[in-house]
């Protein structure tokens, strides 16, 4: 094996290797999706987050808008402070309402925008006002259970 | 200046195990423009000697001065320096299996020397001719006869033109061709190089018929020297044992057991 | 009596761990060394690029196609145990998180150690044995420098691009078997990938994981090269030691890379 094929195979080799790393950046992983400067951060307080995770998905109209990029606890509210990272194209008035969804029936959870009709619109630091904590289960079982004990019969407690 | 000693040896004790030396007091000079041999037996420390005269290992007594310098106040840089003056061949030529001859004898040009290309090959070329193996250049090792691949290192060890050139066992298995080739350029390159040749070996007779002077190893200890006519008569017991392959003598033939008897339960 | 029996086995096992730890010291200074003579490695890069063919491009075919059958069977075994849960369509998610995280750094550092490892670990014991790095060291040339770097850069380089390529076969692997033999939908297939994948977290900390296997197994396959006995089966011993140590190594260092990037993240 002479010096040149050596060199051609070992230049084919490592092209091909940054092609595989390339292929795994664009089409498997979501780099291709989001670019980091085109953004926007606003913040929102919520009672409960339920299992909202960093980087978990800001959704509107059931399209990804945006990531949450940070999760913080508010210790003179005993609030969650939700920051989230919004693409710059999409522009949101200040009354809309920042709900924490769940994707289906038990998967993971997203906060969900849903626009309202103010002119103004949210900047980069703005909070949204209106927010909607995540269904937390024990809450919603203990409060089904509630309810069925306040309209039932006695017998029926249990 | 020059040396006149290119190799002195002065008092010089060695072990690889502080415990048990293998060179014990040991005094030699050569002289520039000789071939001087070191003989004796296989573990005699002859071999060992050689790479402290390579500069592999220090003296744990003594020095030794090659090529004007004590090998033991060298530093690394100081040590590489003195070797390129130097030359060795390996007992089975060591060459690099991944090149071929021409590449092979060209290595020390190419690591030392940046030379143009042509250059380059015409230098390697005469190494090869010298050698006779200029038609082999373009060979592989693995494509050459023990006596051929020794040849190839012999033109590799001189690529830089040395003026120490060692010899480790250049004899050892070779066909009585081979040994008169590698006996007549040992001679001949010692010559046109005006350099200085050390031969190790244990093959007396061969030696004897080269070289100018030899020194005789037994136990560590040069027991014996001096030219060729001289060691041929010398009275001392072993080396009269070692010249005339006497089986028998100062060199046991039985290598120490109990008595005999004993040992096939009779008596 | 047992006692004894019992003490002189506490005192060799004593005595292994202490040598081992020993040789671990010995091994890291080599590499420091390696390291810091690095400069013809890096200057006549021609060298490195030769050992980045035989230690890359040479194992392609073994990465290529356990890569596109790793990810055949987890497309298989995976769409088993998803569609219990109606959760299919995540397949793609599956397979492109293990060969990311996991598989392709580890799986492709296992194949590489036993493949190119047991190689170069080879070469070098044996130009250990035939003489050939006394000879470069007699000739004033680094055999570390000229050897031994060049290789270690070489597996370096090629360790991270063999486990992209390992992971790339594997997810095209898993798209064959699932969407077009089994009948996932591409779509579902592809977006969910793209959605649950992350750059950083995912595929960077695979491929830094990558770096840091390709350093341990060169590291582990010069040393043992260069530290073997000279004899066929100390070459051999030596070889073995390199795949069985490089494994090890590779698992354990999974391990504690695992534990630090992928668990423990930010909430």
């Amino acid at each position: 094996m002479n010096r040149s094929m050596i060199d051609l195979w070992v230049g084919v080799f490592v092209v091909v290797g940054f092609a595989a790393l390339i292929f795994l950046a664009l089409k498997v992983g979501n780099l291709a999706s989001f670019s980091t400067d085109d953004t926007y951060q606003v913040q929102a307080k919520f009672a409960n987050i339920g299992g909202l995770k960093v980087r978990g998905p800001v959704k509107s109209a059931g399209v990804v808008v945006g990531r949450v990029a940070d999760i913080r606890f508010d210790n003179e509210s005993y609030e969650a402070i939700v920051w989230m990272t919004i693409n710059l194209h999409y522009q949101f008035p200040r009354d809309t309402t920042a709900k924490i969804l769940t994707s289906g029936i038990l998967g993971e959870q997203y906060v969900g925008l849903e626009a309202g009709g103010d002119g103004v619109m949210l900047k980069n630091g703005d909070r949204v006002r209106l927010t909607q904590s995540a269904v937390v289960l024990e809450n919603l079982i203990s409060q089904f259970l509630f309810n069925k004990a306040a309209e039932g019969k006695p017998e029926e407690k249990k | 200046m020059k040396q006149t000693q290119i190799v002195e040896i002065r008092n010089v004790s060695f072990g690889y195990d502080p415990a048990r030396p293998v060179l014990r007091d040991i005094n030699l000079t050569i002289p520039r423009g000789s071939v001087v041999g070191i003989m004796g037996q296989s573990g005699c420390g002859k071999t060992t000697l050689l790479r402290i005269i390579m500069g592999a290992h220090l003296p744990s007594k003594g020095e030794a001065r090659v090529l004007g310098h004590a090998t033991g106040s060298l530093d690394g840089a100081g040590l590489y320096e003195m070797r390129r003056k130097m030359g060795m061949l390996f007992q089975f030529g060591a060459l690099f299996t991944d090149m071929s001859v021409y590449e092979n004898v060209a290595f020390p040009l190419r690591e030392h020397a940046d030379l143009p290309e042509a250059l380059e090959h015409d230098l390697v070329m005469l190494k090869l001719q010298a050698v006779g193996l200029r038609g082999a250049a373009h060979l592989m090792p693995t494509e050459l006869s023990g006596g051929m691949a020794r040849r190839v290192a012999l033109a590799r060890s001189i690529a830089l033109d040395p003026q120490l050139i060692l010899y480790d066992e250049p004899f050892t298995g070779l066909d009585p061709i081979s040994f008169g080739v590698i006996v007549r350029l040992i001679r001949d390159l010692n010559t046109s190089l005006g350099a200085t040749s050390i031969i190790v070996t244990h093959d007396v007779q061969e030696a004897l018929d080269v070289v100018d002077y030899a020194f005789f190893m037994a136990a560590g200890r040069v027991i014996a020297q001096g030219t060729p006519d001289q060691i041929r008569a010398s009275p001392e017991p072993f080396v009269n044992q070692f010249v005339n392959g006497k089986p028998d003598g100062p060199v046991p033939f039985h290598y120490a057991a109990p008595e005999y008897a004993a040992d096939l339960e009779l008596a | 009596m047992e006692l004894a029996g019992l003490r002189s086995r506490l005192e060799r096992l004593g005595s292994t761990v202490t040598s081992q730890v020993w040789r671990l010291g010995y091994a890291s200074r080599f590499l420091f060394y390696l390291v810091a003579h690095s400069g013809t490695a890096l200057k006549r890069f021609r060298l490195t690029t030769a050992e980045i063919y035989f230690a890359g491009v040479l194992s392609l075919v073994i990465i290529l196609v356990s890569g596109l059958f790793v990810g055949m069977v987890l497309a298989l075994q995976g769409y088993e145990t998803l569609q219990r849960f109606g959760a299919s369509e995540s397949l793609g998610v599956l397979v492109a998180l293990s060969l990311v995280r996991e598989l392709g750094p580890v799986v492709a550092g296992l194949l590489f150690a036993s493949r190119a490892g047991s190689a170069i670990t080879a070469e070098i014991g044996l130009m250990k044995a035939t003489e050939q790095i006394s000879a470069m060291e007699m000739m004033a040339v680094d055999p570390i420098a000229r050897v031994v770097a060049p290789r270690f850069w070489g597996g370096v380089i090629s360790m991270p691009l063999l486990a992209a390529l390992f992971s790339a076969a594997g997810i095209f692997g898993g798209y064959l078997v699932g969407v077009q033999l089994i009948g996932v939908d591409a779509g579902a297939f592809w977006s969910q990938m793209q959605a649950a994948v992350d750059l950083r977290n995912d595929i960077l900390n695979g491929v830094y994981k990558s770096i840091v296997f390709g350093v341990a197994v060169t590291w582990i396959a010069v040393f043992e090269g260069y530290d073997a006995i000279p004899t066929a089966e100390g070459v051999s011993r030596a070889t073995t030691r390199t795949v069985v140590t490089s494994s090890l190594a590779i698992l354990a260092l999974d391990f504690v890379l695992t534990a630090l990037m992928f668990t423990g993240g930010s909430h």
